[in-house]
Parts: C-alpha cells; structure tokens; sequence
C-alpha cells in the first residue's frame, strides 16, 4: 500500500454518494411514463433476486447449512412472516445445521 | 403517522439489517486489516461509504496501489445499481419532499435499505428511512472496527449464522409479493436463473458482480415492463 487511505476512503465515498444522490434529487415528480414506471416497479424484485440467488449458497461455513437457511427463509416469506422473523428463522437454521453437521 | 412513530417504525424494521450488518461489517474488518488498514481507517471507510461490495472491491485497489482515478471507475461500476435503485425509491417519496431530506435518503439507500423501503406500501416518509439507518450504519461501523481490532472475537458458527440474516430480508421482500402475482413469480424466477448462469457459465462469468446486477435489470424488468405494464394507479399487477 503506497497511495494515500484517506484519499482512497474519500474518493469512492464521493463517487458512491454521487450514484445514490443524484436521481434521487433530480428525480422528483411522479413518473408518468407508462413503461419507465413499470420498469422501476420491477427493478426491486430484479436485482433483490439477483444478489440472494446463488450467492446465498456460498455464504456459510458449508453448502448444507446455506441450503437450510435459503430454504427456511422461503417457506417463511411464502407464509408472509415478516422481515424479521424470516431474517431471523434463517439464521437459526444455519446455526443448528452446522451444529448438527 | 407522527414523525416519531414513522422513525420508531423504520428502527424497528432496520434491526434484522443490523445484524446482518455486524456480520458482514465484522468479516470486512478482518479483510481490512489484512491488506493493511488500520481500525481508524477501515471505520471510517465504512461510516462514509456504506456498502459492501465496493468496500471489498477498495481493498484489493488500496492493497495493490492503484491510482485514485481507477479507485472511482470500480466504484462506478460496482455500485452504479444504486442508481437504479435510487431511481425506484424516488418513486416512494413524496414529490413535496425537501432536497435536504433527500440528500439524507440517499446517504442511506444501500441494498438492504432498499428492500425494506421498496416493501413498504405507497409513500414513505424520510423519517421513516432516518429510522432504517439508525441502527445498521453504526453497526456497519462498529462491526468494522471490531473486525480490524479483534478477528476472533465472534466465534465462526455465529458470524456464518448471520451470515444469511440479509438475503433472508430479501427473501422476504420478495417472495411474499410473488405470491399474489404469477408475473412478479416468473420476474423472481427468470432473475435468479440469469444469475446462476451468469456466475458459472463460462466469459459471462467474467462480468464484475456490479455490472451483472444491472445487465440482469436491464433485460428483465425492461422486458416485463414492456410485456406486463403496470396497469392501475396503485401500481399493482395481478
């Protein structure tokens, strides 16, 4: 490490603040376009998926454990538990898994 | 709803998040140390940056000497989602919401944050989201420290456990929606298929996790946008 940390931290603080502020400023009426409307209505469910599927499986100690916490969060939320009890059950899973394996 | 109870609502939603957070945060800290920083630094990355990927990403630059300009690009790209992102959530304010609360919201809008706005039902108030951030971006901060200054701390079973607390939330956010309709179903479905193959097929493989997030987007919710339109005020599709 030769380069300034702090220069570093400022720089990417600067530039990911930018990426978060700007189309929230700029963006400030209701969007009346039909198709960028419906567009920004999926884009949670897009990129949500995205990042949970399949990095969930390699995010514990072990393939087994991630597949019961992927599993009892599935089960949870299709029974519409809230965030947190789904969070929560996960975890839970995952940790008796490994303690059983 | 007060603005104190709508802040009290948003702290008690943003719980699950901080837990996930601590892990998270816990496991940078060990990396931060690693390449060379110290507790100060790695602390204070994470109080004014405020995202996983690209805080790893930083590391491998910081760790190899790159040059400033090259520490924006990665950064550019790893979180350019959060336009995105920023773009649909300026849908759940209010348009009479004031820029000074919006440069706020937009301090706090990483991934998680967003799941949890974007579940909720019409306009949140950025109280609401003031409530969000209140425990996940101290946790996130002090997790890192607590990474940097003692990796043994949390014992492995319990950091691994956690380790799954986030994407529970966005199994949570959406699951429960794709329920109720057959189009957010398949829009769950086709996503999560694009990114198995993306991560395992061969040259696709190769795209940086940031811009894989925003092809996927991009191709999906442009398609069902263009095939399945939202319909109804309420933005509902059935």
């Amino acid at each position: 490490m030769s380069g300034n940390p702090f220069i570093y931290i400022a720089v990417m603080a600067l530039v990911t603040y930018l990426i978060r502020a700007i189309p929230l400023t700029l963006i400030r009426k209701e969007i009346k376009n039909k198709f960028i409307k419906s567009f920004l209505y999926y884009v949670p469910f897009v990129t949500l998926a995205v990042m949970t599927f399949p990095a969930i499986l390699t995010a514990t100690n072990n393939l087994w454990s991630a597949l019961a916490g992927f599993v009892t969060a599935l089960l949870l939320a299709y029974f519409n538990k809230g965030l947190f009890a789904v969070s929560v059950s996960a975890c839970i899973a995952v940790f008796v898994v490994e303690l059983i394996i | 709803m007060s603005r104190l109870k709508q802040y009290l609502s948003g702290v008690k939603d943003g719980f699950p998040i901080f837990l996930g957070y601590l892990a998270v945060s816990f496991t940078f800290g060990i990396a931060a140390k690693a390449v060379g920083l110290g507790g100060f630094e790695s602390a204070l990355m994470s109080a004014t940056n405020f995202t996983s990927a690209g805080q790893l990403a930083a590391l491998s630059i910081i760790a190899s000497s790159s040059g400033y300009v090259e520490m924006a690009f990665t950064q550019l790209i790893i979180n350019l989602r959060y336009c995105l992102m920023s773009s649909a959530l300026s849908q759940k304010l209010h348009p009479s919401t004031p820029t000074y609360h919006r440069l706020f919201v937009a301090f706090g809008n990483t991934d998680e944050i967003f799941a949890v706005s974007s579940a909720k039902e019409g306009y949140i108030s950025p109280f609401y989201s003031y409530g969000l951030m209140t425990l996940p971006l101290p946790g996130w901060t002090l997790g890192t420290l607590l990474g940097v200054l003692s990796g043994s701390l949390l014992p492995e079973r319990i950091i691994s456990a956690l380790s799954v607390a986030l994407y529970g939330m966005f199994i949570a956010v959406i699951i429960s929606p794709a329920r109720k309709s057959k189009v957010i179903a398949g829009v769950v479905l086709l996503s999560m298929l694009l990114s198995v193959i993306f991560t395992y097929l061969p040259v696709l493989r190769l795209i940086p996790s940031g811009f894989r997030i925003i092809i996927i987007t991009l191709l999906i919710a442009g398609s069902a946008a263009v095939i399945f339109p939202v319909d109804d005020e309420k933005g509902d599709v059935k």
